[in-house]
């Protein structure tokens, strides 16, 4: 065979595989109780399946058929195993007895298939990992991004990721964490980890927190996907479908945060008919979800809800600023922090006047965590700047721009901080 | 990357929507493959188009407008209904498309078209970023 037409074939497979490799490990976890395990099991599937499938076509079902190979193959690493204990001899013929061919297989992977992949997420999601290290395994175990691509997505370096997914995978191993979906009560508490993993991601796609570049849709586009991942198998979870809302929404705007020239772009400057409409309606209707299953008042619904208020307004006159003040006013309670705070003193001084936002921010100016926080000052110039107090408003412009982590941003708060000096 | 997918009409589909055990063992199929979509995070959006016969056509020629109605001929050029997913790359898009159900009783064809995306636009990378994402990864990859 041609060497050209061999490559296809891989890529076609590696393509194949690619689909598959989430859920195959997640039923290889779940069954090996052994992550590192379980990876090397797929890799091992693939490789099978690189050698089998251009002979044989790809099978019709190609989850069940890789499963199945990797059954084979954990089964008989189990017997080999000098080490094995009693347990995995337990296994092991279990196992052997519930292999009664692929047609068993397929019925037990079509039952479980979300819940296994789930399972996977839960785990690499747990409260026993570090919170840094939580996304980066996520990313490597569900998104199957290479190390390589996830350090680059962090502004990172390979040694570094790698070294983290390890103590992750050690982390899992060491605290004995299932591969399961928790329930009733449990499943509340780990809920909420699972979803600041995926905005986390979203986030350092959405707002690059340091180097050159604005946004990184890429990292955006796998945290919607993960979100989109979990709306489909908790579909009645409303916290879920308000995360999902507020991602797809803000990615709505990936393509007007910043100008032609790399620049940022404030959401009241952003040429709106650039924003994506398919997003904003899928945004839109997931939000509408979440509120009909009772989930208004949820810290994700509720900043979903904030979105849509700008999604909504065709041009950026149009922004109902007295409801986004009120909505706020309800993110605020529900999930205080000086962050919320900031953003709703801003709500409040498009709404009711810079003032308005005077007076809030100064209930904040002395909060800790928000010492080295550029947008708090950059919030105090802008009010300033409106309340015509030019050179009080260009003092705090130019602390914004020396707090500011990116690049663009600190360029466009130095701009404002010359407009103040020459007002045109 | 995003693609659409274009599900091609055949003379069948132009033809309306007989009811036949047939469609709706097709049908089935097709609600399962797009649970997988929905599932796997893929479908961002689909559905069905009406046979051309309910459509229109808007002819440009310099200040004319012509307005043509259906059906039309050709049905293999017409689409019959749309997906559109999120998908790594194009091989990632041919793989979920193999997987896809017969959408028609007899040969039929899926087209999958990529969008452009912010990257395609490359007036918004100045060559200054351009260096120092180049300088970044150089980095990155010297450690």
């Amino acid at each position: 065979m041609a060497k050209a037409a061999t490559d296809d074939i891989h890529r076609a497979i590696e393509a194949v595989f690619r689909i598959e490799r989430a859920r195959l490990i997640a039923g290889l976890a779940r069954m090996t109780r052994d992550v590192d395990r379980a990876e090397e099991l797929a890799q091992e599937a693939l490789l099978t399946a690189l050698t089998d499938w251009p002979r044989t076509g790809v099978p019709d079902n190609p989850g069940a058929w890789l499963m199945a190979a990797t059954k084979r193959r954990a089964i008989d690493g189990f017997r080999r195993s000098a080490m094995a204990s009693r347990k995995h001899g337990e296994l092991a013929r279990e196992m052997d007895e519930a292999d009664d061919g692929v047609a068993a297989i397929e019925a037990g992977l079509d039952d479980e298939l979300g819940d296994e992949l789930l399972g996977l997420i839960f785990a690499a999601c747990h409260p026993v990992i570090a919170p840094e290290a939580r996304a980066a395994l996520t990313l490597r175990l569900v998104g199957g991004l290479t190390v390589e691509e996830i350090a680059r997505a962090f502004l990172s370096n390979e040694p570094a990721i790698a070294a983290r997914i390890t103590r992750a995978k050690k982390a899992i191993a060491k605290a004995g964490v299932a591969f399961e979906v928790p329930r009733g009560a449990e499943l509340a508490a780990r809920r909420a980890p699972v979803l600041e993993v995926v905005y986390l991601i979203f986030n350092e796609g959405y707002a690059a927190t340091a180097g050159p570049s604005l946004v990184r849709p890429p990292l955006c586009a796998e945290a919607q996907r993960l979100g989109r991942i979990l709306a489909a198998l908790m579909p009645d979870e409303p916290e879920v479908l308000g995360l999902l809302a507020l991602m797809e929404i803000q990615a709505s705007r990936l393509a007007a945060r910043a100008g032609p020239d790399g620049r940022f772009v404030p959401l009241t400057a952003q040429d709106r008919a650039r924003w994506d409409r398919l997003l904003i309606r899928r945004g839109l209707k997931a939000l509408e979800r979440a509120e009909a299953l009772g989930g208004a008042d949820g810290p994700y619904a509720l900043q979903a809800a904030l979105a849509a208020c700008h999604a909504r307004a065709r041009r950026a006159a149009d922004t109902d600023w007295a409801a986004i003040a009120g909505l706020y006013d309800r993110l605020g309670r529900v999930m205080p922090s000086p962050v919320v705070e900031l953003n709703r003193a801003v709500a409040h001084s498009m709404a009711y006047g810079p003032d308005a936002g005077l007076a809030l921010l100064d209930a904040i100016a002395d909060e800790a965590l928000l010492r080295r926080y550029a947008p708090l000052p950059a919030a105090r110039g802008d009010f300033l700047f409106r309340a015509g107090r030019l050179g009080e408003a260009k003092g705090a412009f130019e602390a914004a721009a020396a707090l500011a982590g990116n690049e663009r941003e600190r360029e466009w708060l130095l701009e404002r901080a010359a407009a103040c000096a020459a007002p045109a | 990357m995003r693609v659409m997918v274009f599900v091609k009409a055949t003379e069948d589909s132009e033809k309306g929507l007989p009811p036949t055990t047939e469609m709706t063992e097709m049908f089935e199929a097709m609600g399962k493959f797009n649970e997988e979509l929905v599932n796997a995070g893929v479908m961002v959006d689909g559905d069905g188009l009406k046979p051309s016969s309910f459509g229109k056509r808007i002819a440009f020629d310099g200040a004319s407008r012509t307005v043509i109605d259906g059906p039309f001929a050709e049905a293999r050029e017409l689409v019959a209904g749309y997906w559109v997913w999120e998908v790594k790359d194009m091989d990632e898009a041919v793989a979920w498309a193999k997987r896809c159900p017969n959408p028609m009783p007899g040969p039929s064809e899926l087209e999958i078209r990529p969008f452009y995306e912010m990257e395609d636009f490359g007036d918004a990378m100045t060559p200054e970023i351009a260096a120092h994402e180049q300088m970044l990864r150089d980095k990155l990859a010297g450690e």
